[in-house]
């Protein structure tokens, strides 16, 4: 069904289980943040794990979905479904442009193109008048569903995000197993051979590219949606660096492996935000533990070692 | 007074002197990175949070062994440059065989535990570094006076570079590192041990962005950030100058910091901005960078 195998749609299964279990025993705005990491570690997926590049400046894209969105509602009054679609077509659009020129090196040159151009979008984050500079946009009303479903309560936006997550995940994992995404995966693992089949790599490349950033963007939106604040947090490379992590620690180039890592990272977030630091020196000890010991993620070795994709 | 273009000039050439100081430290910077990258194949990540660790273990030394700048100079690099050979021998040699993506993340890991160490232990505020006493005051120049120790920075960066570049192009030890950097399997045949050769590289890279930070302690403070905030600026000297000419890198880390100087004088809000925007103008017309070669 729509490209699952069948460990997969058990997987699935569970996942939907317990997204609709969860806020009924763990705090929703919790599970709500989640998610939208979530769904931003699997855009970014999309391009490490399937065409093998690393965007080292995700966040950019990120964040000014996360503003342009906060714009929107406060000043607007836009609906929430449209807030988020504003968050895709941001994302989308300074993906479209970013990634030109991104694409233009490959490797590590690509990395670090991609980084600089997201400490750009960083400082005009800073400068801008509609970002709020160090403020940030607050007091963002959580705009009502087709301007007459309210979100006030908890649980009433808690399946918005629920569906945005759903819908993105899916859209992901049909992109990746449509024909466009197969040739994508050819790009990843033999880039010469498919210019020489006649694949206009630079194309998918950047079409790859803006699809992720779009749903990026629209994660950034959500999120906006859900704090009712957007600020410079999203825009540095610490994010950037952050959904990086989460990736890697669920497992590069699987499907539920990013749903796993926004999880664990977001967690550990919660739990260890009391000790300043410390957050910032796990993180770098799992960065490391994960390029050593396991570069496949935690999902990536349970389906190894069970003989199954996921 | 003189003027230039109907501008005031004085406060134009004080900032292309501070602009120039900047530059200093991006060449130092993406000079051990350009030289890291040509043997290890490795964007060292970690080079903006060493380049910090120089500035700290100078600090250290000042406050709780009364080792004063001069003794820090030559101290704090070598401290930081074994730390990093110990890096190099238990956790970057073992990547060598794979893609070149999990040394950047394998570095920007080690950035993240040193940086947040530092936090912790020193807080996120910046301890300031006193100017040594025969570095104080000012030294007239003929067209205008400059802090003595601003110009020692300049002067001193620039010699190291070029130290750097000499020994590189001109020595015999520079021939074999660029030997290796080409074909290492056959520089091995040829008797060298071509290992030791990578680690001691890294550790050499590594000290001169300590030395890099020494430096900088009395100009910015010593700050646990200060490594973050300059080393996506290097990351963005390199893309520009091409990793292909050690020349190339430091003629275009000057370069930099001269045109970011400017830009404050001429727009103060584009300064933080102006790198960045020249090396999206480098990528579409020279995509290999100023100095490097096409690949």
């Amino acid at each position: 069904m729509m490209g699952f195998s069948r460990p997969q749609l058990v997987a699935l299964a569970v996942m939907i289980a317990v997204i609709v279990v969860a806020p009924f025993v763990a705090y929703p705005v919790f599970l709500m943040k989640v998610m939208c990491f979530a769904l931003f570690a699997c855009a970014f997926n999309l391009l490490i794990g399937y065409v093998g590049l690393l965007s080292f400046g995700h966040a950019a894209y990120f964040g000014m979905g996360c503003y342009l969105s906060a714009y929107a509602a406060k000043s607007w009054g836009f609906s929430a479904e449209l807030c988020v679609a504003l968050g895709f077509v941001t994302g989308a659009a300074l993906g479209a442009v970013f990634g030109a020129i991104a694409i233009k090196r490959q490797g590590i040159y690509f990395s670090m193109i991609t980084l600089a151009l997201a400490q750009m979008v960083y400082f005009f984050a800073t400068q801008a008048a509609f970002t709020g500079g160090e403020d940030g946009i607050q007091q963002v009303p959580r705009a009502p569903v087709l301007g007459f479903i309210s979100m006030q309560n908890d649980m009433a936006i808690y399946v918005l995000v629920a569906v945005v997550f759903l819908a993105g995940f899916l859209l992901i994992h049909r992109i990746i197993h449509s024909p466009f995404g197969m040739v994508l995966k050819a790009i990843r693992e033999n880039e010469p051979r498919a210019i020489s089949l006649g694949y206009r790599v630079n194309d998918y490349k950047l079409m790859a590219f803006a699809l992720s950033t779009g749903i990026a963007g629209a994660a950034g939106g959500l999120k906006s949606l859900v704090f009712g604040i957007a600020t410079l947090t999203d825009v540095t490379w610490q994010a950037s660096g952050e959904i990086v992590l989460t990736t890697l620690l669920g497992g590069l180039g699987t499907v539920f492996g990013p749903v796993i890592g926004a999880v664990i990272i977001n967690t550990l977030e919660f739990y260890l935000a009391p000790f300043g630091s410390w957050v910032t020196v796990t993180q770098g000890v799992i960065f490391i533990a994960c390029v050593m010991a396991f570069r496949r993620g935690i999902v990536g070795e349970i389906a190894a070692r069970a003989k199954v994709a996921l | 007074m003189l003027s230039i273009l109907g501008y005031n000039a004085g406060p134009l050439l004080a900032q292309s002197i501070l602009g120039l100081i900047n530059g200093a430290f991006y060449a130092l910077l993406s000079l051990g990175l350009a030289v890291i990258f040509g043997l290890l194949n490795i964007i060292n990540f970690a080079h903006g949070a060493l380049y910090m660790l120089g500035a700290v273990v100078a600090w250290v030394l000042l406050n709780h062994l009364s080792l004063g700048y001069w003794p820090s100079l030559l101290l704090a690099p070598l401290i930081v440059g074994a730390f990093g050979v110990i890096l190099e021998r238990t956790m970057i040699s073992k990547l060598y065989k794979l893609d070149h993506l999990y040394g950047l993340l394998l570095t920007f890991g080690i950035a993240l535990i040193v940086e947040g160490l530092a936090r912790n232990e020193f807080g996120s505020s910046g301890m300031s570094y006193a100017v040594p006493e025969s570095l104080r005051g000012a030294t007239k120049l003929g067209f205008m006076i400059m802090p003595t120790y601003r110009l020692w920075v300049v002067v001193a960066s620039f010699v190291m570079c070029i130290t750097t570049w000499f020994v590189l192009e001109k020595t015999s030890l520079g021939a074999t590192l660029r030997a290796a950097t080409e074909n290492a399997a056959l520089v091995q045949a040829f008797g060298v041990n071509v290992p030791r050769l990578v680690t001691l590289t890294y550790g050499a890279g590594v000290a001169l962005a300590a030395l890099a930070g020494v430096m900088a302690a009395p100009v910015y403070s010593v700050n646990p950030g200060m490594g973050s905030n300059v080393i996506i600026v290097v990351f963005a000297v390199v893309v520009i100058g091409g990793m292909g000419s050690i020349l190339g890198s430091i003629l275009t880390g000057f370069g930099l910091g001269l045109l970011e100087g400017f830009t404050k004088f001429l727009y103060p809000q584009g300064s933080g901005v102006v790198v960045f925007v020249l090396m999206v103008i480098v990528l579409l017309t020279r995509p290999a960078g100023l100095f490097g070669k096409a690949t």
